[in-house]
């Protein structure tokens, strides 16, 4: 019986030379093809889709082929009066070869993608975030690192025996207590950190001395504005957006006159920097993970997030070495078919460097609008009413 | 054999019962519109292999656009049309396929495929009950779900593709039309789909709640259950009482799609036209979205974690550890469940002092699931382990389990959520989690429970392969993606060649897209096997895992009524195993203290004064017997 296998493997084996040459060939006729037809309108390759299936198959037929193999020698074995291939101790081997290679796979991923992560901070909160991250991270892979030993110890260790009975061990109330309560601590000191830091990044008062900046996204692009001479912006309304007033800023008020239409965010280092987020299709996300920033930006529900750079551009790059490093702002919550690139440039400079910058941003009232708005000059009080009714016709 | 011992209380039932079925059904009757719970279990079953596999298949598409990103596969386009122009899946198509993948697998796979499945074939089995308390509802239920299924998947034949705006769909860009293609017909049958879902996961829920409180067999009280069972009961009651929640909101997107009402929308320009809609909010929907949402997510963890703690206890050859700390834990998470929903919203702009609030209630429900974490491990400790393939996948369930669960604690700290939410760490997190835990917690209930549903068993060795090639390919697949998370790469992205800072994560994303395809084909392996083992396995015997369970118990073919004498009654927990003493190493649910005098111990009779005072009596006449010798 198992002899009949044997020489039916053979076959197996022979067929799989055969596919293998096949194999070979078609690789070859199919980067010839490849070559001729890069020109033309795309042109499905079949025989490398073939080739592909038939390498599935033949490994399948290997899997089989060992399958049977195994079975063969299992019955040998039987046959012999021996006890058949102990499964469960090759199951318990193979555990521990995979805590081993898993532990040493997990410790290089840490080391070699660890590596690729965001650079230190850039914000005054972002470092109270990272701090908290390395404690919880400490913490975490502690306990990931100690019971996966366990779990795949175990296994090993008290693999299957026909002479041996398991311990029982129903429950034992003490232990249980223990490693109720001692999670319990450990996930409320993070909490009470936590708790605080949170508090403290999100805290909406003491607006004073801040530098305020409009940030509006839509599909699929995000708007700057920034505040004039007065450090006021100008109050917007959904109502009143049109080809040349995209962000709909209500003229009616003195403050908007001498606001800012910004393409990069300029940001200058160690100021506090109030970003006014609002959407004005769907939900967008405000995210800059240099600066640990990140807030939905929503229709309907204006939010903001207060922060303070500390790291300028310049001295980002040289720590990192690259010389063409820029931070960014980009939208981290799906937002249709262009989510994927919607994003502005953001550059932290000295106040100097900010304030020369900021003298040669262009009005946000450009020509355009103040045709648009039939504004003769600046102050005109009385063309409020009037926009406000023309944009609703638009 | 004495362990069904005869007791007249169900008799009566039985015999009316017997003499209206067992013959004579017609094939549709038997196989389409049956009303047995185990054939639904099985038509549950086999819909969620079918639906997985269709979800697989899309994550396949969307791995291969991110792993390359810019080259062309003129396959593409001959399988998938115009969604997949010039040989490359187009970015409204790709956020399609995340969108449905998500949704097939939340929903129709882990939520229906591993409830419906193993709560119709074990409840009743498990808590000695003829059937479902309403068979003909369990009906409905699965033609509820077929049918969600199908209106689910037709949305890929529509004009303009399927549902594109995410799993979860938030407004506004779910709820106009204009804002993406997928917004269109494609969202209006993922909306009518999900109500259908609903519906049918409500008329499941109420069933197993009223099955498991009314139904249970003589002795079978509430402490003597097996923990698949309390787990399915919770999950049960956590759908009854979420789900709802999900309709209205579901409804009240409906109206504003549709009637023009204001729910979730307010001060909208699209594309430079202003909209009439005002004074809604799209933060709402969130909030009825997640406090579905996070139940749900415990929905599907539930029931793998039931059904890994009793393949792990039958397994080892041991009691479970800490039986009434595995049932009070699954209780606290099922209350706490309700509370933590805040916990995906910390960035949304919701006022920042409720964020702080979710993060306490959040931290909180990591304390029931690290108490069952190492009591699963302390229920391997000192056991005798055999490794069945379902064993195996109930540890991997438990690796994964913690794996995933350790991250949560990161993103459960609103302050590291600023800049974790959204990105890969939080697709690492819930893949783990909830992904590779809850479909290895189901496979092992399939591998574990196969010789039950249908006589045979299957392959083991084939098994063995599936579980180490599916396992290492899961990590290799997720694990990379924790980085990706901390370096600030969101989610959802159609490519990363946009940005200079992502660039550098191609190479790990062709890397992770090859370990999913190997994970994908894997299963294959996994198909072959159950297709093939269901004619042609090897027949099963009545008890094949000595265990101690009532299901083992009925014969191995299947009748309606599922015990073809009385129902046995139970005397004894079902954790009875390698207790010192006995003859074996396992003492089924069905013996009675009273044929096992040798093994039993004080601890049995707590609440039982006389069986503790006979127990005394037999120890002292044990002790005078020796003292004789
Ligand atoms: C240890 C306990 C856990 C904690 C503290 C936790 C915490 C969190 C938090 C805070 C988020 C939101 C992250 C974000 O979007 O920024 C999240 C996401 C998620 N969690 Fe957990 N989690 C835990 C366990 C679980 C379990 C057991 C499951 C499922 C079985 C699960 C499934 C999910 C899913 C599906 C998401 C992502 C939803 C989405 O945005 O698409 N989590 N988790
Ligand atoms: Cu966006
Ligand atoms: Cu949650």
């Amino acid at each position: 019986m198992g002899f009949r296998k044997l020489i039916n493997s053979k076959k197996l084996l022979s067929f799989f030379a055969a596919f293998m040459l096949l194999g070979t060939n078609l690789l070859m006729a199919q980067t010839a093809a490849a070559g001729a037809a890069q020109e033309e309108a795309p042109k499905v390759d079949w025989t490398g889709v073939a080739y592909y299936v038939l390498i599935f198959f033949l490994i399948c037929l290997g899997i089989a082929i060992v399958g049977k193999i195994l079975k063969v020698y299992d019955l040998t074995l039987k046959m012999q009066g021996k006890k058949g291939i102990k499964w469960n101790t090759v199951m318990a081997v193979i555990c521990i070869v995979f805590l081993v290679a898993g532990l040493y796979g997990a410790f290089w991923s840490f080391t070699e993608q660890g590596s690729m992560t965001l650079p230190e901070a850039a914000s005054a909160h972002g470092v109270k975030i990272d701090e908290m991250f390395t404690v919880t991270t400490v913490l975490t892979m502690i306990v990931f690192f100690v019971t996966q030993i366990l779990l795949f110890g175990f296994l090993f260790q008290y693999r299957h025996s026909d002479k041996r009975r398991a311990h029982f061990l129903p429950h034992n109330n003490t232990i249980e207590k223990v490693w109720t309560i001692a999670p319990a601590i450990v996930l409320t000191i993070l909490v009470v950190f936590g708790f605080f830091t949170w508090q403290k990044i999100m805290n909406s008062e003491n607006l004073k001395g801040d530098i305020n900046i409009d940030v509006t996204g839509h599909q699929f692009a995000w708007e700057l504005r920034y505040p004039g001479k007065d450090g006021v912006l100008g109050p917007k309304d959904f109502r009143l957006v049109t080809g040349a007033n995209l962000l709909g800023v209500n003229f009616k008020k003195k403050s908007s006159f001498d606001d800012l239409r910004v393409d990069t965010m300029y940001l200058p280092v160690n100021k506090s920097i109030r970003l006014n987020i609002l959407a004005q299709d769907v939900i967008h996300s405000v995210y800059m993970p240099h600066f640990r920033v990140q807030l939905n930006a929503v229709p309907g529900l204006p939010t903001f997030f207060k922060f303070t750079p500390t790291i300028t551009t310049a001295e980002m790059r040289t720590k990192l070495d690259d010389p063409k490093f820029e931070y960014t702002l980009y939208c981290n919550k799906i937002c249709g078919g262009s989510h994927y690139n919607m994003q502005k440039v953001v550059r932290v400079v000295t106040e100097a460097e900010y304030q020369s910058w900021l003298s040669r941003q262009k009005p946000y009232l450009n020509d355009a609008l103040r045709k648009e708005l039939h504004f003769a000059s600046a102050d005109n009080a009385q063309s409020g009413a009037s926009t406000n009714r023309l944009a609703l016709n638009n | 054999m004495s362990t069904l011992a005869v007791h007249d209380h169900a008799g009566t039932h039985h015999d009316e019962h017997g003499h209206e079925h067992h013959h004579d059904q017609s094939f549709l009757s038997k196989y389409v519109f049956s009303m047995d719970h185990k054939m639904i279990a099985k038509q549950f079953l086999i819909t969620g292999i079918t639906m997985a596999v269709i979800a697989m298949i899309l994550s396949i598409l969307f791995r291969i656009q991110l792993a390359y990103p810019d080259k062309t596969f003129p396959l593409l386009t001959t399988l998938l049309g115009r969604f997949a122009p010039n040989g490359r899946i187009s970015p409204d198509f790709y956020l399609a396929l995340v969108t449905i993948h998500g949704t097939i697998m939340v929903f129709f796979v882990l939520t229906a495929g591993l409830s419906g499945t193993f709560a119709n074939l074990l409840i009743p089995l498990q808590v000695g009950a003829r059937d479902m308390a309403s068979p003909f509802m369990n009906m409905l239920s699965y033609w509820f779900f077929f049918l969600a299924s199908v209106i689910m998947l037709s949305s890929f034949f529509v004009q303009k593709g399927p549902a594109s705006g995410g799993w979860t769909i938030y407004p506004p860009l779910s709820a106009l039309p204009k804002a993406m293609p997928g917004s269109g017909e494609g969202m209006t049958l993922w909306l009518i789909s999900m109500v259908l879902f609903v519906a049918s996961s409500l008329m499941g829920g109420i069933n197993y709640v009223s099955t498991v409180l009314n139904m249970r067999t003589k002795g079978m009280d509430l402490w003597k259950m097996p923990l698949t069972i309390w787990a399915l009961f919770l999950t049960a009651i956590l759908g009854i009482l979420a789900f709802p929640v999900l309709v209205a909101g579901v409804v009240l997107l409906i109206f504003d799609r549709s009637v023009g009402t204001s729910f979730y929308l307010s001060d909208i320009v699209l594309n430079g036209v202003q909209q009439p809609f005002e004074g809604g909010s799209p933060i709402l929907f969130q909030h009825l979205f997640w406090f579905l949402g996070h139940p749900e997510v415990y929905i599907v963890i539930m029931p793998a974690m039931g059904i890994s703690s009793e393949i792990m206890s039958v397994n080892s050859r041991k009691p479970i550890f800490g039986y009434h700390a595995m049932v009070y834990s699954l209780i606290g998470i099922t209350v706490l469940s309700f509370i933590v929903w805040g916990h995906h919203m910390f960035v949304t702009g919701m006022n920042p002092f409720l964020g702080g609030v979710f993060m306490i209630t959040t931290l909180i429900i990591a304390v029931p699931s690290a108490v069952k974490t190492f009591n699963w491990l302390a229920t391997l400790w000192r056991g005798n382990i055999r490794f069945t393939p379902a064993m195996l996948f109930a540890i991997g369930m438990v690796s994964f389990f913690i794996s995933g669960g350790l991250t949560g604690i990161f993103l459960g700290n609103a302050a590291l959520d600023i800049n974790l939410h959204d990105t890969y760490f939080v697709v690492a997190h819930f893949h783990l989690v909830m992904g590779s835990a809850a479909i290895f917690g189901m496979l092992a209930g399939v591998y574990h429970w196969f010789p039950k549903m249908f006589g045979r068993m299957m392959d083991e060795k084939l098994g063995y392969l599936h579980f180490w090639l599916t396992f290492i390919c899961a990590y290799l697949v997720f694990f990379p993606m924790h980085f990706m998370g901390l370096d600030g790469v969101p989610r959802r992205y159609y490519a990363f060649t946009e940005f200079a800072s992502m660039q550098k994560w191609l190479t790990i994303n062709t890397f992770v897209t090859w370990a999913a395809i190997i994970a994908a084909l894997t299963q294959f392996g996994f198909l072959y096997n159950f297709f093939v083992s269901i004619f042609k396995g090897r027949k099963a015997t009545q008890n094949p895992w000595e265990s101690n369970t009532l299901e083992w118990t009925t014969p191995v073919e299947h009748l309606h009524g599922n015990w073809p004498g009385e129902i046995p009654t139970v005397y004894r927990w079902p954790y009875d195993y390698s207790k010192p003493g006995a003859e074996e190493d396992y003492i089924p649910q069905t013996v009675p203290y009273s044929q096992t005098m040798s093994s039993n111990q004080p601890h049995d009779f707590e609440d039982n004064p006389a069986g503790l005072e006979e127990l005394n009596k037999f120890t002292s006449t044990l002790k005078a017997n020796e003292q004789v010798k």
